[in-house]
Protein backbone atom coordinates (compact mmCIF):
# COMPACT_ATOMS: atom_id res chain seq x y z
CA UNK A 1 0.00 0.00 0.00
CA UNK A 2 2.83 2.33 0.90
CA UNK A 3 4.64 1.72 -2.40
CA UNK A 4 1.41 2.26 -4.34
CA UNK A 5 1.07 5.75 -2.86
CA UNK A 6 4.64 6.68 -3.74
CA UNK A 7 4.25 5.43 -7.32
CA UNK A 8 1.05 7.49 -7.68
CA UNK A 9 2.99 10.62 -6.67
CA UNK A 10 5.92 9.68 -8.89
CA UNK A 11 3.62 9.33 -11.91
CA UNK A 12 1.94 12.65 -11.12
CA UNK A 13 5.27 14.48 -10.73
CA UNK A 14 6.48 12.97 -14.05
CA UNK A 15 3.26 14.00 -15.81
CA UNK A 16 3.86 17.56 -14.60
CA UNK A 17 7.50 17.47 -15.74
CA UNK A 18 6.41 16.22 -19.16
CA UNK A 19 3.93 19.06 -19.48
CA UNK A 20 6.48 21.70 -18.45
CA UNK A 21 9.20 20.38 -20.74
CA UNK A 22 6.74 19.55 -23.56
CA UNK A 23 7.68 15.89 -23.62
CA UNK A 24 5.59 13.25 -25.35
CA UNK A 25 7.43 10.13 -24.24
CA UNK A 26 9.59 9.30 -21.24
CA UNK A 27 11.84 6.31 -22.02
CA UNK A 28 13.73 5.94 -18.78
CA UNK A 29 13.32 7.14 -15.20
CA UNK A 30 16.26 6.98 -12.78
CA UNK A 31 15.14 7.01 -9.18
CA UNK A 32 17.43 7.27 -6.14
CA UNK A 33 16.04 5.36 -3.20
CA UNK A 34 17.50 5.67 0.30
CA UNK A 35 18.51 2.48 2.07
CA UNK A 36 16.22 3.26 5.02
CA UNK A 37 13.40 4.96 3.09
CA UNK A 38 11.15 2.01 3.84
CA UNK A 39 10.55 1.31 0.16
CA UNK A 40 10.45 -2.35 -0.86
CA UNK A 41 11.89 -2.32 -4.38
CA UNK A 42 9.99 -5.46 -5.56
CA UNK A 43 6.63 -4.03 -4.54
CA UNK A 44 7.61 -0.66 -5.93
CA UNK A 45 8.48 -2.10 -9.35
CA UNK A 46 5.20 -4.07 -9.42
CA UNK A 47 3.20 -0.93 -8.62
CA UNK A 48 5.15 0.99 -11.28
CA UNK A 49 4.39 -1.64 -13.95
CA UNK A 50 0.71 -1.36 -13.08
CA UNK A 51 0.46 2.43 -13.02
CA UNK A 52 2.65 3.35 -15.97
CA UNK A 53 0.05 1.83 -18.34
CA UNK A 54 -2.40 4.47 -17.15
CA UNK A 55 -0.16 7.38 -18.09
CA UNK A 56 0.34 7.79 -21.87
CA UNK A 57 3.71 9.55 -21.42
CA UNK A 58 5.04 6.69 -19.29
CA UNK A 59 3.68 3.61 -20.99
CA UNK A 60 7.05 2.46 -22.42
CA UNK A 61 9.25 3.76 -19.60
CA UNK A 62 11.91 1.72 -17.93
CA UNK A 63 12.42 2.29 -14.20
CA UNK A 64 16.00 2.24 -12.88
CA UNK A 65 16.47 2.22 -9.11
CA UNK A 66 19.73 3.37 -7.52
CA UNK A 67 20.35 2.89 -3.81
CA UNK A 68 21.61 5.70 -1.58
CA UNK A 69 23.48 4.15 1.38
CA UNK A 70 22.20 5.33 4.76
CA UNK A 71 24.72 7.31 6.81
CA UNK A 72 24.29 8.56 10.38
CA UNK A 73 26.14 11.48 12.00
CA UNK A 74 27.23 11.29 15.62
CA UNK A 75 26.92 14.68 17.30
CA UNK A 76 29.02 13.57 20.29
CA UNK A 77 32.20 12.42 18.51
CA UNK A 78 31.54 14.18 15.17
CA UNK A 79 31.92 11.09 13.03
CA UNK A 80 29.83 9.33 10.40
CA UNK A 81 28.90 5.64 10.38
CA UNK A 82 26.73 3.26 8.30
CA UNK A 83 23.17 3.34 9.67
CA UNK A 84 21.99 -0.12 8.67
CA UNK A 85 24.89 -1.84 10.42
CA UNK A 86 24.85 0.12 13.69
CA UNK A 87 21.45 1.79 14.02
CA UNK A 88 20.85 4.69 16.40
CA UNK A 89 23.87 4.14 18.69
CA UNK A 90 27.28 5.39 17.55
CA UNK A 91 29.72 2.44 17.17
CA UNK A 92 32.70 4.66 18.17
CA UNK A 93 31.54 6.43 21.33
CA UNK A 94 28.16 4.69 22.00
CA UNK A 95 26.34 8.02 22.14
CA UNK A 96 22.67 8.17 21.17
CA UNK A 97 23.00 11.80 20.01
CA UNK A 98 22.94 10.74 16.38
CA UNK A 99 21.11 11.97 13.28
CA UNK A 100 20.42 10.40 9.92
CA UNK A 101 22.41 12.32 7.29
CA UNK A 102 21.10 10.53 4.22
CA UNK A 103 19.31 7.34 3.26
CA UNK A 104 15.67 8.38 3.70
CA UNK A 105 15.15 9.94 0.29
CA UNK A 106 13.24 9.03 -2.82
CA UNK A 107 14.48 11.33 -5.57
CA UNK A 108 13.85 11.45 -9.31
CA UNK A 109 17.44 11.90 -10.48
CA UNK A 110 17.00 12.08 -14.23
CA UNK A 111 14.80 11.01 -17.10
CA UNK A 112 15.40 10.17 -20.74
CA UNK A 113 12.66 11.65 -22.84
CA UNK A 114 11.61 13.17 -26.14
CA UNK B 1 15.94 10.96 -26.58
CA UNK B 2 17.49 13.60 -24.39
CA UNK B 3 18.64 13.29 -20.81
CA UNK B 4 16.91 15.65 -18.40
CA UNK B 5 18.22 16.15 -14.87
CA UNK B 6 15.20 16.38 -12.56
CA UNK B 7 16.64 16.06 -9.05
CA UNK B 8 13.25 16.42 -7.37
CA UNK B 9 11.65 14.44 -4.61
CA UNK B 10 9.03 11.97 -5.77
CA UNK B 11 6.55 13.86 -3.63
CA UNK B 12 7.41 17.26 -5.18
CA UNK B 13 3.95 17.53 -6.77
CA UNK B 14 2.37 16.80 -3.39
CA UNK B 15 4.51 19.46 -1.69
CA UNK B 16 3.29 22.04 -4.20
CA UNK B 17 -0.36 21.01 -3.71
CA UNK B 18 0.14 21.20 0.07
CA UNK B 19 1.61 24.70 -0.05
CA UNK B 20 -1.25 25.88 -2.28
CA UNK B 21 -3.86 24.54 0.15
CA UNK B 22 -2.04 26.05 3.15
CA UNK B 23 -2.01 29.49 1.52
CA UNK B 24 -5.70 29.21 0.66
CA UNK B 25 -6.54 28.27 4.27
CA UNK B 26 -4.38 31.09 5.60
CA UNK B 27 -6.16 33.65 3.40
CA UNK B 28 -9.50 32.39 4.74
CA UNK B 29 -8.28 32.34 8.36
CA UNK B 30 -9.20 28.68 8.74
CA UNK B 31 -6.77 26.48 10.66
CA UNK B 32 -6.45 22.87 9.55
CA UNK B 33 -4.98 20.48 12.11
CA UNK B 34 -3.65 17.18 10.75
CA UNK B 35 -4.19 14.55 13.45
CA UNK B 36 -1.90 11.55 13.11
CA UNK B 37 -1.52 8.43 15.25
CA UNK B 38 -1.72 4.67 15.13
CA UNK B 39 -5.08 2.91 14.96
CA UNK B 40 -6.89 2.82 18.29
CA UNK B 41 -4.96 5.64 19.99
CA UNK B 42 -8.18 7.51 20.75
CA UNK B 43 -8.22 10.15 17.99
CA UNK B 44 -12.00 10.29 17.72
CA UNK B 45 -12.45 10.20 21.50
CA UNK B 46 -9.98 13.07 21.95
CA UNK B 47 -11.67 15.13 19.21
CA UNK B 48 -15.07 14.43 20.79
CA UNK B 49 -13.80 15.86 24.10
CA UNK B 50 -12.35 18.94 22.37
CA UNK B 51 -15.67 19.56 20.57
CA UNK B 52 -17.58 19.24 23.85
CA UNK B 53 -15.14 21.52 25.73
CA UNK B 54 -15.10 24.27 23.08
CA UNK B 55 -18.76 24.97 22.25
CA UNK B 56 -17.94 28.52 21.08
CA UNK B 57 -15.51 27.40 18.39
CA UNK B 58 -16.92 26.32 15.04
CA UNK B 59 -15.24 22.98 14.40
CA UNK B 60 -15.25 20.79 11.31
CA UNK B 61 -13.89 17.24 11.22
CA UNK B 62 -12.73 15.20 8.24
CA UNK B 63 -12.48 11.53 9.10
CA UNK B 64 -10.14 9.61 6.82
CA UNK B 65 -10.34 5.84 6.85
CA UNK B 66 -9.84 3.01 4.43
CA UNK B 67 -13.47 1.98 4.98
CA UNK B 68 -16.65 2.60 7.10
CA UNK B 69 -18.16 5.80 8.45
CA UNK B 70 -18.39 5.01 12.16
CA UNK B 71 -16.04 7.87 13.16
CA UNK B 72 -17.95 10.58 11.27
CA UNK B 73 -21.20 9.36 12.80
CA UNK B 74 -19.71 9.65 16.31
CA UNK B 75 -18.59 13.23 15.65
CA UNK B 76 -21.90 14.27 14.07
CA UNK B 77 -23.75 12.94 17.10
CA UNK B 78 -22.04 15.75 19.06
CA UNK B 79 -23.44 18.38 16.74
CA UNK B 80 -20.15 19.17 14.98
CA UNK B 81 -19.78 19.19 11.24
CA UNK B 82 -18.18 16.01 9.97
CA UNK B 83 -17.52 14.24 6.72
CA UNK B 84 -16.09 10.81 6.08
CA UNK B 85 -13.27 10.44 3.58
CA UNK B 86 -12.49 7.04 2.11
CA UNK B 87 -8.92 6.65 0.92
CA UNK B 88 -9.71 3.60 -1.27
CA UNK B 89 -6.99 1.49 0.26
CA UNK B 90 -4.36 4.22 0.55
CA UNK B 91 -2.49 4.29 3.85
CA UNK B 92 -2.36 8.08 4.17
CA UNK B 93 -3.99 11.34 3.11
CA UNK B 94 -2.07 13.49 0.61
CA UNK B 95 -2.58 17.18 -0.15
CA UNK B 96 -4.82 16.59 -3.18
CA UNK B 97 -7.16 14.34 -1.21
CA UNK B 98 -7.17 16.81 1.70
CA UNK B 99 -8.04 19.72 -0.61
CA UNK B 100 -10.91 17.69 -2.09
CA UNK B 101 -12.17 16.83 1.41
CA UNK B 102 -11.89 20.47 2.48
CA UNK B 103 -13.87 21.57 -0.60
CA UNK B 104 -16.56 19.04 0.27
CA UNK B 105 -16.74 20.64 3.75
CA UNK B 106 -17.04 24.20 2.48
CA UNK B 107 -20.81 24.07 2.80
CA UNK B 108 -20.16 24.01 6.56
CA UNK B 109 -18.50 27.18 7.71
CA UNK B 110 -16.02 26.46 10.50
CA UNK B 111 -12.84 28.07 11.87
CA UNK B 112 -10.99 25.06 13.18
CA UNK B 113 -10.78 21.95 11.03
CA UNK B 114 -9.39 18.60 12.08
CA UNK B 115 -8.23 16.05 9.56
CA UNK B 116 -8.24 12.66 11.22
CA UNK B 117 -5.58 10.96 9.11
CA UNK B 118 -5.46 7.20 8.53
CA UNK B 119 -4.38 5.34 11.69
CA UNK B 120 -0.75 4.62 10.87
CA UNK B 121 2.53 5.95 12.31
CA UNK B 122 4.55 5.64 9.11
CA UNK B 123 3.09 6.88 5.81
CA UNK B 124 1.08 9.94 6.98
CA UNK B 125 4.35 11.47 8.26
CA UNK B 126 5.78 11.42 4.74
CA UNK B 127 3.01 13.42 3.06
CA UNK B 128 2.42 17.11 3.70
CA UNK B 129 -1.37 17.52 3.77
CA UNK B 130 -1.33 21.31 3.67
CA UNK B 131 -2.31 21.57 7.33
CA UNK B 132 -1.20 24.51 9.48
CA UNK B 133 -0.53 22.33 12.51
CA UNK B 134 0.47 18.68 12.86
CA UNK B 135 -0.93 17.05 15.98
CA UNK B 136 0.29 13.59 16.89
CA UNK B 137 -1.39 11.31 19.38
CA UNK B 138 0.44 8.58 21.27
CA UNK B 139 -1.63 6.57 23.73
CA UNK B 140 -0.20 5.05 26.91
CA UNK B 141 -1.00 1.40 25.96
CA UNK B 142 1.14 1.74 22.81
CA UNK B 143 4.31 2.06 24.92
CA UNK B 144 6.99 4.67 25.57
CA UNK B 145 9.31 3.13 22.95
CA UNK B 146 7.36 4.47 19.97
CA UNK B 147 9.64 7.53 19.47
CA UNK B 148 12.52 5.07 18.94
CA UNK B 149 10.57 3.04 16.39
CA UNK B 150 8.80 5.75 14.39
CA UNK B 151 11.08 8.82 14.64
CA UNK B 152 9.82 10.62 11.51
CA UNK B 153 6.27 11.00 12.86
CA UNK B 154 7.59 12.69 16.02
CA UNK B 155 9.91 14.92 13.98
CA UNK B 156 7.09 16.13 11.70
CA UNK B 157 4.65 16.97 14.50
CA UNK B 158 4.24 20.37 16.19
CA UNK B 159 2.19 19.06 19.11
CA UNK B 160 2.11 15.64 20.78
CA UNK B 161 -0.82 14.58 22.95
CA UNK B 162 -0.02 11.56 25.11
CA UNK B 163 -3.51 10.14 25.64
CA UNK B 164 -5.13 7.66 28.03
CA UNK B 165 -2.98 8.84 30.96
CA UNK B 166 -5.71 7.47 33.26
CA UNK B 167 -4.33 4.03 32.26
CA UNK B 168 -0.76 4.85 33.41
CA UNK B 169 -1.03 2.76 36.65
CA UNK B 170 -1.72 -0.37 34.58
CA UNK B 171 1.08 -0.09 32.02
CA UNK B 172 4.87 0.09 32.21
CA UNK B 173 4.87 3.44 30.43
CA UNK B 174 7.48 5.90 31.74
CA UNK B 175 6.11 9.35 30.94
CA UNK B 176 9.37 11.15 31.71
CA UNK B 177 11.49 8.81 29.57
CA UNK B 178 9.00 9.04 26.74
CA UNK B 179 9.01 12.86 26.71
CA UNK B 180 12.82 12.83 26.88
CA UNK B 181 12.97 10.56 23.80
CA UNK B 182 10.49 12.75 21.93
CA UNK B 183 12.35 15.98 22.74
CA UNK B 184 15.60 14.43 21.56
CA UNK B 185 14.01 13.84 18.14
CA UNK B 186 12.23 17.18 18.02
CA UNK B 187 13.24 19.84 20.58
CA UNK B 188 10.50 22.23 19.34
CA UNK B 189 7.55 19.88 19.91
CA UNK B 190 4.98 20.71 22.65
CA UNK B 191 3.94 17.66 24.66
CA UNK B 192 0.62 17.39 26.54
CA UNK B 193 -0.21 14.33 28.64
CA UNK B 194 -4.02 14.08 28.68
CA UNK B 195 -6.93 11.85 29.56
CA UNK B 196 -10.09 12.47 27.56
CA UNK B 197 -11.85 10.17 30.00
CA UNK B 198 -11.11 12.11 33.22
CA UNK B 199 -10.47 15.46 31.52
CA UNK B 200 -7.00 15.75 33.08
CA UNK B 201 -4.64 17.91 31.01
CA UNK B 202 -7.26 18.69 28.38
CA UNK B 203 -7.46 22.42 29.18
CA UNK B 204 -3.75 22.95 28.43
CA UNK B 205 -3.98 21.13 25.09
CA UNK B 206 -7.10 23.07 24.12
CA UNK B 207 -5.41 26.34 25.03
CA UNK B 208 -2.52 25.43 22.74
CA UNK B 209 -4.96 24.76 19.88
CA UNK B 210 -6.84 28.03 20.46
CA UNK B 211 -3.55 29.96 20.52
CA UNK B 212 -2.58 28.35 17.23
CA UNK B 213 -5.95 29.37 15.75
CA UNK B 214 -5.52 32.98 16.97
CA UNK B 215 -2.01 33.15 15.56
CA UNK B 216 -3.15 31.69 12.25
CA UNK B 217 -5.92 34.29 11.95
CA UNK B 218 -3.66 37.17 12.93
CA UNK B 219 -1.06 36.24 10.33
CA UNK B 220 -3.59 36.28 7.52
Amino acid sequence: MHEMGIVLHLAKTLDETAEQERLTRIGKVVLQVGEVSGIMTDLFTDAWEYFKGRHPVLKDSELVLETIPAVTWCDACKREYPTVQYGKECPYCHSGETWLLRGNECIIKEIEAE
Amino acid sequence: MKLITVNASVTASNDRDAEALRQRLRAQGKLLVNVMSSAGSGKTTLLSSIIRDLPDVKIGVMEADIASSVDAERIEALGARAIQVHTSGMCHMDAGMTAAAFDAMQAHDADLYFLENVGNLICPAEYDTGAGLNLMILSVPEGDDKPLKYPLMFQKSDVLAITKTDALPYFTFDLETCIERVKKLNPAIDVYPVSAKTGEGMAALEKRLLNALDQWKNNR
